[in-house]
């Protein structure tokens, strides 16, 4: 079992001519993703990587039962974009684009709710489950199935994350990448409650960094609604307040978003926060019979 | 993106949002003379990007020309945390009967721009937040509609019981909205609006910050730009595809994504070290960024070993290593370096870098007790010499 993405994903890259959708397109072909189409406006009939390019997303559903996409859309397009994936139907949409700005998130996003459209990213590295399905830039290869549910807003750290796990002997159910930007889909609520309910996960690996309160929202769910363990571990400890460290999102303003207070609301749900990448499968352990 | 206040007030002049009437000025001489046509009493305001500007004696009032002079001789060249000060706003006093806090800003929860207004304003919106929470009001717009007319008055009903400032106040919610949102800003924060003895409103601080990853749609913003304001390395790094911000310490770090990037920095810390600097050479391969990322270390004298941490997923390590290799041979680089490179191509990385002699480590957290025993040995060194 998994979330989110399994052996009914049929996927629809978005921006497939592109260097980046066309390199990523073969990449999860390679991994056992089902892609099933590509989208370019005025491209339709071409090939490639050996799949069928359409000129609109609605094509692409009409003609090959995709379900859910992946958009490598440049930033000034890209909510346009996610748009289109959403009128078409499709039900699951993953954005790798970073750099979007935040007013156009804020605008398309109660309309793709309107059609029921679920949205990772964006800015991520997508979402992975294990041996089945890889619908992202992940390397397919550090990650292996098991029982461990990750949730990111971090591309590289989870990778770090993950080898460590998998070397240790953990296992993934499904690693969500939900990026690094202030407004974005699916967040840490969202997934938790999925991997909650899905009965092949036992525990949970959340990585947060600093910038915003999603971190304490999910400690006090956690606290109230979670019997599945969760372990966390939070970046940017010693970031100095003020200045964004890479990702839009991870920014300390006025004293607030800081790794402490983060790491006092995991102290007072109970959940274990790890102090470098490395603590995180013997916390794993102690909790895990 | 952050402006000076003088350059927001100017913004929302133009939108139809009172402010005082005031001049920028750089001399002493302007200052006098702004002064003196005021009628000899002003405020004089240094502008400079950093908070506090109060607290570091950077706003003063005077009631003459000549005070004002004196303020001004004392305020220009100020050192304002880390921010010379060149320029000072000198405005008329405004006579104030009630000060309030109005601000925008996108709440990232709610995911909509939220409109926050408090009776208590003309103090730090963050102490009253923290110790009267009640006290301040929170609207998240709905971004289908945009702040309707109801709305805005239905606020501005719970600032004042005066109908006239009320029907002020709603206007200026209304401008300040569509200003927000033209703009493409992530914060605009009038702290103090003031209500006049005539009832009128005044925007007597501003303040407005705007989405970096808007600008290339907004040229009129991107012109309000004050660089002398900003890091020159970091922003030249930034030119070069590096997210790059300094830090006090002396192992510099080059790292691949931004929350590795600060899980790096938070490990040296916690193994008794002090980074350097934050630096993202993001994702893709380009054996040219590590070149980049390594000169930009050489040049900066802290720098006393270099800490390389990639965990290749589309960036290839080999990249990286031709990089780094390349970087070594055409630049004058006298500290130690040490490389750790998992993921995509990684042995043939380390192969590269072994074939040239450049120390690697198996894992983050060797590498990082590396640097930080190399950087040791260079002070200890230093200090020999001495």
């Amino acid at each position: 079992m998994s979330i989110l993405v399994g052996n009914n994903t049929r996927l629809v890259v978005q921006g497939i001519t592109g260097r980046e959708g066309r390199f990523h397109a073969r990449r999860m072909k390679a991994y056992g993703t089902a892609v099933v189409a590509g989208v370019s406006p005025g491209k339709e009939g071409i090939t490639v990587e050996g799949t069928p390019v359409f000129n609109s997303v609605e094509r692409a559903v009409e003609r090959t039962g995709a379900n859910t996409s992946i958009v490598f859309v440049p930033p000034p397009f890209a909510a346009e974009a996610i748009v289109e994936a959403a009128t078409a139907g499709v039900a699951l949409v993953v954005v790798i684009t970073e750099g979007i700005p935040v007013r156009d998130m804020i605008r398309i996003l109660p309309v793709i709710k309107r059609y029921g459209t679920r949205l990772i990213g964006p800015n991520c590295p997508g979402i992975i489950t294990p041996g089945v399905s890889l619908i992202g830039i992940m390397p397919g290869d550090i990650f292996t199935p098991g029982r461990i549910g990750v949730i990111s807003r971090s591309g590289t750290l989870t990778y770090e994350v993950v080898s460590h796990l998998t070397q240790h002997g953990f296992g993934q159910t499904t690693c969500v990448g939900i990026g690094g930007d202030p407004v974005a889909g699916l967040y840490y609520l969202e997934l938790l409650k999925m991997f909650e309910g899905d009965p092949s996960t036992d525990a949970v690996v959340l990585i947060g960094e600093i910038g915003g309160d999603a971190e304490e929202g999910a400690a006090t769910f956690i606290a109230k609604c979670m019997t599945t363990p969760v372990v966390a571990f939070i970046a940017g400890r010693t970031a100095p307040p003020g200045k964004q460290m890479g990702h839009a999102g991870a920014i300390i303003t006025n004293a607030a978003g800081t790794a402490a207070e983060k790491i006092a609301a995991f102290a007072q749900a109970d959940v274990p926060v790890a102090e470098e990448p490395s603590e995180i499968h013997g916390l794993l352990r102690e909790l895990l019979p | 993106m952050k402006i000076h206040e003088y350059q927001a007030k100017e913004l929302l002049k133009r939108c139809g949002i009172p402010v005082p009437r005031g001049n920028l000025c750089r001399t002493v001489d302007k200052v006098r003379r702004a002064v003196a046509e005021k009628g000899g009493t002003a405020v004089i305001k240094a502008q400079v990007h950093r908070g506090g500007r109060g607290k570091a004696g950077g706003i003063k009032v005077a009631g003459s020309s000549e005070e004002a002079a004196a303020r001004a001789r004392h305020i220009l060249g100020m050192d304002i945390g880390g921010s010379t000060v060149n320029k000072v706003l000198v405005e008329e006093v405004v006579d104030i009967t009630e000060e309030l806090y109005i601000g925008l800003i996108n709440d990232r929860t709610a995911q909509a721009v939220t409109l926050i207004a408090s009776r208590e304003g003309g103090v730090d919106i963050e102490d009253v937040a923290r110790a009267t929470p009640e006290k301040i009001l929170r609207y998240p717009i709905d971004p289908l509609t945009g702040l309707r007319e109801e709305e805005a008055r239905n606020v501005a009903l719970k600032m004042s019981e005066d109908p006239e400032v009320v029907s002020r106040m709603g206007a200026l919610f209304l401008k300040l909205y569509a200003l927000y949102v033209d703009t493409d800003a992530t914060l605009a924060e009038i702290n103090p609006l003031a209500v006049t003895s005539e009832r009128e409103l005044r925007a007597v601080d501003a303040k407005m910050n705007f989405d970096d990853n808007a600008l290339f749609r907004q040229p009129d913003i991107l012109a309000l730009r004050d660089d002398d304001e900003e890091d020159k390395r970091e922003i030249a790094a930034g030119r070069q595809g590096l997210s790059y911000i300094r830090l006090d310490g002396n192992i510099g770090c080059i790292v691949n994504g931004a929350g590795m990037a600060m899980a790096t920095m938070d490990m040296i810390h916690l193994y008794g070290g002090s980074p350097a600097n934050f630096l993202d050479i993001g994702g893709g391969s380009n054996p040219r960024k590590v070149v980049d990322a390594m000169r930009l270390l050489v040049s900066e004298p802290a720098v006393r070993s270099v800490l390389i941490n990639i965990f290749g997923g589309i960036t290839r390590c080999d990249d990286v290593a031709k990089g780094l290799i390349e970087a070594l041979a055409s630049l004058e680089v006298n500290m130690s370096v040490v490389v750790r490179l998992s993921g995509t191509n990684a042995e043939e990385g380390r192969a590269l870098l072994e074939r040239n002699h450049i120390p690697t480590a198996a894992s983050m957290s060797e590498a990082v007790r590396i640097a930080i025993e190399m950087c040791r040995q260079a002070a200890a060194g230093e200090n020999r010499v001495v």
